[in-house]
Parts: C-alpha cells; structure tokens; sequence
C-alpha cells in the first residue's frame, strides 16, 4: 500500500515555529504567501522584508533572503533593494500600524511609483505587538488601551482606508482586499496573492493585498469569537473586493 | 585621467562616487547641497546607474538599507535637517552592518537654521545621531581634491568593514569650484565581493537574513561585542590626520575640514608676526586620533581649537590632551566663517596670556 500524503508544509516555509498566539491569522498568510511562491517558482530569487510588529520574524519563517526593517519603513528598503536588483521579487509584509500609520508615505510613494515589489498588508484594527493600542484601523467606537472609552471621530478621526485611498495612485497594478476566515475566502486570498506576485514578475506595477485579519489576543475573545466579530464588524467598515487588477486572467 | 578640471564640490564629489563603482543614489533636495543630487541625476542613467529621488529623508536612508542589503555600493548626500532625519536608519544601518557612503554638507542650525557652511553637526556624526552602542567612520575634508579622494576612501573602508561612512563637509566644500584631479573609473564588477552574506535571492544556497534584531539580550549583547571589535580595528587602522609645521611650534592650532584649510594659511601669516604655530588637523572625526594629538600637543604651550560652531570637536581635543596644556576654543557659529584675521587675534590674545 503506498502512503498518500495529505499534508506537506510549502517549500517557501523555513520550518521554524510560529511566534503567533492560537487563532491569530498571521500564521494562515504566511502559508498562502509561500504556497504562492512556490507555485510560482521563485524562491530563489525572492527577497521579504518584514515589518516591526508581531510579525517581526517572518524574515526567518520564509526560507527565503530577508531582513527586518524599521518600523513603517518596509516600502522603502523594497524599493532600495528592487532598483538594486531589477531580476528579483521583493515583497514586503506590513501591519496595519507599521503601513498605514508610521509609514503612511512610505507605501503611498512606493504604490505610487509603480514600484515592481509586493505589499501583504495585514488588517487587524489594532496594535498587536506592543498590546493592543488603537490602529489607524481602529473601528469607531471600538476599545483598545490607548482609546479605552471607544475610539471617537472627534479625539481619533476616522479607520483608515488603505485600499480606497491607494486605488487612485498611478502605479498600482493590483490591489485587492480579501479574508481569509473560511476556506473559500482562503482560496480568495490564495488567488490574489498569486495575482500580486503575478503583477510583480511582469513589471506592471505595485501590488498589494489587503488582509483583514484576527487578533484575538488582543480583541479580548477566543479564536471563534474573533472570526464572527470580523465578519460582523471589520468587513462591514472594510469593503472586501478587487479594486485595480491589471494583471488579467491570462496568469 | 590626470588633468586638473574645475568643478564645484557637490559635483566633484558626485562624479567621485560613480568613478568608485557606486551605481545607485536616493537622495532628498536640500541647500547646499542639491547639485549633489542633481548631478547625480544626470549621471548615473548615463552609466546605467539608477537614480531616485525619495519621499523624504528618512525614506531616503531605508532605500540605502535595502541597496546596501543587496551588496551594491550605494550613496546618498543631504544636509543637517536631511541628515537629522536619516538617523534612524543610520542606526538599522550600522546595526545590519551594511557598506553605505553619506555625505553631509553641513549647514547652519540648530532646526532650519540657514544655508551657510558649518560644522555644527559634528557631535551628530561622530558620537552617533541615532540610538545604540554604535559608531559611523565620519571623514572630514579640506579641499575639493580631498573631498574627492575621500569619497573613493569612504567607499572602500565601508565595504572593507561593513559599515556606514559618513563624509562631513560643509556648505563652503559644497559650493566653491577648484581645479582637482578625479581617481580612475573603478568596474562595478571589479568592486569587493559581499555575496557571503548579502542578499540577491538564495538560489541554490541557504537564504542569507541581515538584521539588527535580536530579541535575546545575550546574543545582542555578542552582536554588540562583534561591532566593538570592528571598531577597535577601524581606529588601529583607519584614524587619519595631517600636521603643518608642528615640530617647532610654540603653539597649536587644531581644526578639521573647511576651518583646518583656513588655518593654513593663518599658520604663514602668525609666523611672519612672530608667532611660532603649527597645525594639527584630524581628517577621520571617528575614529578621532586622541593619541597622534596628544605627541603633536606635547611641549607646546596651548592648544587652540578653532571651529564653525560654538565648540563640539574641542571635547576631543581636550580628551586628547588632557589637563597637560591649556585649550582654548574659537569659533564662530550660525553659517558665520572665522576669518584668519579673528584666529590671529584669538592667537595674539593666547600668546600674550601665556607669556
Ligand atoms: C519607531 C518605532 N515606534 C514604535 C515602535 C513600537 N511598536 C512595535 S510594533 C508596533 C505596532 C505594530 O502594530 P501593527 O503594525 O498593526 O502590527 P501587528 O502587531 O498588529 O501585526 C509599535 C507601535 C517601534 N518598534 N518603532
Ligand atoms: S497579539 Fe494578535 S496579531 Fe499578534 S500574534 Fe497574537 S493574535 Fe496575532
Ligand atoms: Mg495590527
């Protein structure tokens, strides 16, 4: 009888345990992403940059070349490397604080630019790493350490919209915002990846997937909990959906 | 090429980094340095260099992060306010360990200050802008000619030790013309080779990580250590400095860059009016050299130390010296230059105490 084997972890992961807390959806991208790679045969020639937060480490989760960058700064030390290196694939992998609040111009020039890397941006409405301060995606009214009575208009402004507000920039050529709580929406995500990476390889542009992701460390809930608040909350402010695809169908 | 051409000093200096092999610039428009860049800008697609300019300083010196991470020779020039603002990247930088090459043609401050030459930015340079146990190697020319083969210098000790350099002039440097004769064209290919830890897509080898992260303070602590003992070497082997006429002087001036240039010619006239003087004048700011001053210093009567700043290197100075001798300090600060005739008063004023 030959053994079937059901389960084998992407060639793109190094192996290394995850640092994520039970339930936390970082780990479920950093698969997609490698699953990806792999696809696509390129990771011998992929470089990642990792942002600061909780996913400070992916640069030693993918078995890939890496560093870390400073905090919000991912963009740019990609665009430092790609113009260097104009034959590899370069991605970065942001949170919502690192990319839409500290390096709020980084990724909009970078976007703007057309720069040939790969953002994943991962949207969990907070600070995870430093223990759940307000995010710039921090709903209205929602509760973190840093607005303990609700997150209000008049103190905060409003959730930053990262999707809509790079939609108009010139050069993205992919940009699509998925989640990935049930397998059909991991097949979304899985999808998009490839079509970000897909953009990346034929020169097109920028590309970016947005991720609308759980913390429920520090949303205060269980695994379960944290999945329904995301789908009852955070894709109610956060329109899931494909907003720029110049890459097509023929992949 | 060994003809004399006359040039501006951002422009030398430019056309000094694309002859040391370095292809790739990010840089941020500032006075008085912006020919640097604009020059840069025409150039390099000529070379088939890449050209960028950022966002911003502090985006600026991340993209040098990510060129540098690749193994290329990479270069940026700004000035104080710019410079400011690349701190935090000098210090992922010098953490990482990556070859990168800054220039620094000062300006007026504190805050937006002027456009005037100064070198008030020496304590930033030398005792480290941004956070951490860390050291940038700072050079400081005199003249246009030296500025251009300190470039090629800064380069090569960056790749040698894989470490930032940063090249501090200053807004006169930047701005005047001089005849000078550039170094030869250096092949990008020929350059040192990093590809043992620099990262280019892994291949068929095992992925190469370059950070300045780790989160166990005992390995940090040896990463700490790694560094120091770079540091140790660079000073055995890099500090630099010139003397003028010091073995029969009476007194000592000391001064670096712009104002070390301007001392040489208050050296002839002080010793026409009787005044036995020499120069000491350190070109590495870091590693400083403490110890060839202290020998120059010896037997003199006093030390004056001359700057573009209300005194930031004369804390070296006195380090070096020590309680042996007296140090004086003059300068002028704000983009305003001491002019030889304000340093030979200071001298006259000395002498007459010392008497
Ligand atoms: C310059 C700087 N400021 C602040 C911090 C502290 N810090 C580390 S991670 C983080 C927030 C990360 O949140 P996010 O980007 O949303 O990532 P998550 O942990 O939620 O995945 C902050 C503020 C830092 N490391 N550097
Ligand atoms: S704190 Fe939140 S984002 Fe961070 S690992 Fe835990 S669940 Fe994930
Ligand atoms: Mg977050």
């Amino acid at each position: 009888m030959s053994v079937l084997t059901t389960f084998k972890p992407p060639k793109a992961l190094s192996g290394k345990e995850f640092t994520y807390c039970p339930g936390c959806q970082h780990g479920t991208v950093h698969r997609l992403i490698a699953e990806v790679i792999d696809e696509l045969q390129i990771q011998g020639r992929t470089i990642m940059v990792a942002p600061v937060g909780c996913s400070v480490f992916a640069y030693e989760f993918f078995d890939v070349d890496g560093t870390v960058a400073a905090h919000g700064r991912a963009p740019a030390v990609a665009t430092g490397m790609k113009r260097a290196l104009k034959d590899s694939v370069v991605f970065t992998y942001q949170g919502d604080g690192d990319l839409a609040a500290i390096g709020t111009a980084e990724i909009v020039h970078a976007a703007n630019r057309g720069e040939k890397i790969t953002t994943i941006f991962i949207n969990n409405a907070i600070y995870g790493m430093t223990g759940g301060q307000m995010a710039p995606t921090t709903l209205l009214g929602m509760k973190t350490s840093t607005c303990p009575y609700g997150r209000t208009v008049e103190n905060d402004g409003y959730p930053v919209h990262v999707c809509e507000l790079l939609k108009e920039t010139g050069g993205i050529a992919y940009l699509e915002r998925t989640t990935v709580n049930t397998p059909q929406d991991i097949r979304k995500t899985r999808k998009a990846l490839r079509k970000a990476f897909t953009a990346q390889l034929k020169g097109l542009g920028f590309s970016l997937v947005e991720v609308l992701s759980t913390c429920p460390t520090n949303w205060g809930m269980n695994p379960i909990e944290a999945t329904e608040w995301l789908e009852e909350n955070l894709k109610r402010e956060f329109k899931v959906g494909l907003f720029v695809d110049k890459v097509g169908d023929d992949q | 090429m060994t003809e004399k051409t006359m040039v501006k000093g951002n422009e030398a200096m430019a056309e000094a980094a694309i002859r040391a092999g370095c292809r790739l610039y990010f840089g941020y428009p500032i006075t008085p340095q912006s020919e640097f860049t604009e020059y840069m800008a025409k150039r390099l697609p000529e070379v088939g260099g890449s050209f960028l300019q950022s966002e911003s300083e502090v985006s600026a010196v991340n993209m040098i992060y990510g060129a540098a991470c690749t193994g290329r020779r990479v270069l940026t020039s700004t000035s104080g306010p710019g410079f400011s603002l690349m701190q935090e990247g000098m210090s992922y930088i010098a953490g990482a360990e990556l070859p990168s090459v800054f220039v620094n043609v000062v300006r007026g401050g504190p805050g937006l200050g002027d456009i005037q030459p100064a070198q008030s930015d020496y304590f930033q340079a030398t005792k480290g802008g941004g956070h951490g146990d860390y050291h940038a190697v700072v050079l400081g020319p005199g003249t246009i000619q030296e500025a251009v083969e300190l470039i090629s210098d800064a380069f090569d000790i960056a790749d040698r030790y894989r470490t930032p350099v940063i090249v501090l002039a200053d807004g006169m440097l930047g701005q005047m013309m001089e005849p000078v004769i550039f170094g030869k064209y250096r092949d990008p290919d020929s350059l040192p080779d990093h590809s043992e830890w620099s990262l280019t897509g892994a291949g068929k080898r095992e992925p190469h990580k370059v950070t300045s992260f780790n989160i166990d303070p005992y390995e940090l602590e040896k990463m700490n250590m790694r560094y120091q003992a770079k540091y140790k070497e660079i000073i055995k082997n890099e500090t630099r400095y010139e003397t003028i006429r010091t073995e029969d002087a009476d007194y000592l001036l000391v001064g670096f860059g712009t104002m070390g240039r301007i001392l040489g010619s208050v050296i002839r006239q002080a010793r026409e009016q009787g005044i036995k003087v020499g120069l000491f004048r350190p070109i590495t700011l870091w590693p400083f050299p403490y110890d060839q001053l202290k020998k120059s210093a010896k037997g003199k009567k006093y030390v004056l130390d001359v700057e573009m700043s209300t005194g930031q290197m004369v804390e070296d100075v006195r380090l070096a010296v020590g309680d042996s001798l007296p140090v004086h300090f003059y300068g002028r600060t704000g983009g305003v230059v001491p002019n030889p005739e304000e340093v030979l008063q200071a001298l006259r004023k000395h002498t007459e105490e010392a008497e």
